[in-house]
């Protein structure tokens, strides 16, 4: 086996550092929850923690105190209502302050594209006429040079750490996902450093349709985790756990049953 | 058969939907009148999700955009990127179906924070997620939302989605090419906005309802259009096809 193939709790402790720019993506699909326990385990601290959808595994690691900042598009739970650790940080500061930069979906997703791409910044139609921009100083105006329409700039986003689940790779370490791709790509091609974990090592990677793979050389760190999407899901592996998403509702609501929750995690 | 309020909302705003439509389905209330629509009058209805799903055909309702049902059944599955900047910016879907906390008189649409302070606020919701763009460069709008005076304010707290911006005229100024907020089904009935003035006002009442109720929900001095028309209450098949797909709702099966 490879050497870029390692325990989930060593590829964490040697790529995520405390005050870290750090990026757990997948759209509702291969979210790397079991790699966000892992860093709420290590006790990571100060964290400027980017996402285009914040849910559960952010507001975890918001509750348990891993995060000084936010840089997201939508911060909620999927179909089910509010994010209460996410909504007790920004209105109580609990467990302590939280700097936020909020964003669009659109405006995310191109941030990540230029900053794959190896570009300072993207263009998109984006947040005309919308408050985001009175409060958020990485949205700017910006002219067409060839026609002179107005358009909207946003920065790259080059996290130091990016880390995505997928559905499997081969001993060499090239990567395989397929379904709901999201920003899996951008991610780990926009990050210094990246950490894929696995549903499977197998020892070729068979195509699939609508599959995307990462050569090995892209990805840092590769790491065998089964199940290491819960409660979000892999195609052809695993179901979105929906009574997990509603439980975590009640959970997250009061801070003592989350910290009964984080007790179970840290243990 | 009786029908709660919900119910006609979500069949009203099903019934909005033609079939020859593309249409981009935000999560909920959306996302339940959308797919009724394809499974009542509308089967050849293609469900954009914001996941990347094109052409989705769930056989129940997913209870997230990225649910695995959607991008099993979908024609096409594109990365996010993609959805956003190929699909949705050049103005390729005919309607965006949304969903508000608030909305007002210009059908300008908060999903960001409810307050004065937005560094402080009173409830942080989730915020935009795809709203604005979508609210931008869909062909039309179209809102579902319950009708309540703290919902329907005069202004928003936070614009996260332009509706009809300050009035006439403010879209274009804007640069904004869809033409923004045509319809605003509630759970009372349906608002439009004025042809000239951009102001919404009431145009259809549901069964029962009437307009002393919707005027009391609204939080500005709602005008009422003359005659104001009144929806249709649901069918049988419509209430069917929506009970067996909230009864089937989020199933893990």
């Amino acid at each position: 086996m490879s050497a870029r193939i390692v325990p989930l709790a060593e590829a964490v402790a040697e790529l995520v550092h405390d005050g870290d720019t750090v990026a757990l993506e997948g759209f509702t699909h291969l979210i790397p929850v079991a790699a966000g326990h892992e860093i709420i385990r290590q006790g990571r601290r100060g964290l400027t923690l980017v996402r285009m959808t914040p849910d559960i595994v952010y507001d975890q690691l918001i509750g348990a105190g891993c995060a000084a900042k936010l840089v997201f598009s939508w911060a909620g739970n999927p179909g089910v209502g509010s994010l209460h650790r996410f909504r007790d940080a920004v209105q109580h500061a609990w467990p302590g302050p939280l700097e936020i930069e909020e964003h669009s979906h659109a405006g995310m997703a191109n941030r990540y594209v230029a900053g794959a791409s190896g570009l300072p910044f993207a263009v998109l139609r984006g947040y005309l006429g919308t408050d985001l921009p009175e409060h958020t100083a990485t949205v700017a105006p910006i002219n067409c040079p060839f026609t002179g329409e107005t358009l909207t700039a946003v920065p790259a986003l080059n996290p130091d750490v990016g880390i995505v689940h997928a559905q499997r790779a081969d001993r060499a370490g090239n990567v395989q996902f397929w379904g709901i791709t999201g920003v899996h790509k951008e991610v780990v091609l926009a990050s210094a450093r990246s950490l894929v974990t696995v549903e499977e090592v197998v020892d070729e990677l068979t195509p699939v349709p609508g599959a995307v793979v990462l050569p090995a050389w892209v990805v840092t760190r590769v790491a065998h985790v089964p199940g290491g999407a819960h409660p979000s899901y892999a195609m052809g592996y695993s179901d979105r756990d929906n009574d997990y998403y509603r439980a975590w509702d009640e959970i997250s609501r009061d801070r003592d049953a989350f910290r009964e929750w984080l007790a179970g995690v840290t243990a | 058969m009786s029908w709660t309020a919900d119910e006609m909302m979500t069949v009203a705003a099903a019934r909005a939907l033609r079939g020859d439509t593309r249409c981009f389905v935000g999560i909920g209330l959306p996302s339940t009148a959308a797919n009724l629509a394809r499974r009542t009058h509308a089967p050849d209805l293609v469900l954009v999700y914001e996941s990347g799903t094109i052409g989705a055909k769930p056989d129940r309702l997913p209870l997230s955009i990225g649910d695995g049902v959607l991008a099993a059944t979908a024609d096409a599955v594109v990365s996010v990127p993609e959805m956003f900047n190929y699909w949705l910016q050049p103005g390729r879907i005919g309607v965006g179906f949304l969903g508000a906390a608030q909305i007002d008189r210009y059908g300008n649409i908060n999903t960001t924070v409810i307050g004065p302070d937005y560094l402080d606020p009173r409830v942080r919701l989730p915020g935009a997620g795809g709203a604005p763009e979508i609210a931008a460069s869909c062909g039309e709008v179209i809102v579902v939302v319950r009708q309540s005076p703290r919902a329907f304010v005069d202004r928003v707290d936070f614009v996260t989605s332009v509706g009809h911006g300050s009035g006439p005229g403010d879209r274009a100024r804007l640069g904004l090419r869809g033409r923004g907020p045509v319809l605003v089904i509630t759970d009372l009935g349906v608002l439009e906005p004025d042809p000239d003035e951009k102001e919404l006002i009431l145009t259809r009442l549901h069964p029962g309802v009437t307009v002393e109720q919707a005027v009391a929900a609204t939080g500005w001095k709602l005008r009422v259009a003359d005659p104001v028309t009144a929806t249709e209450a649901p069918s049988e098949r419509e209430l069917t096809t929506l009970r067996a797909l909230t009864d089937a709702k989020g199933s893990t099966a």
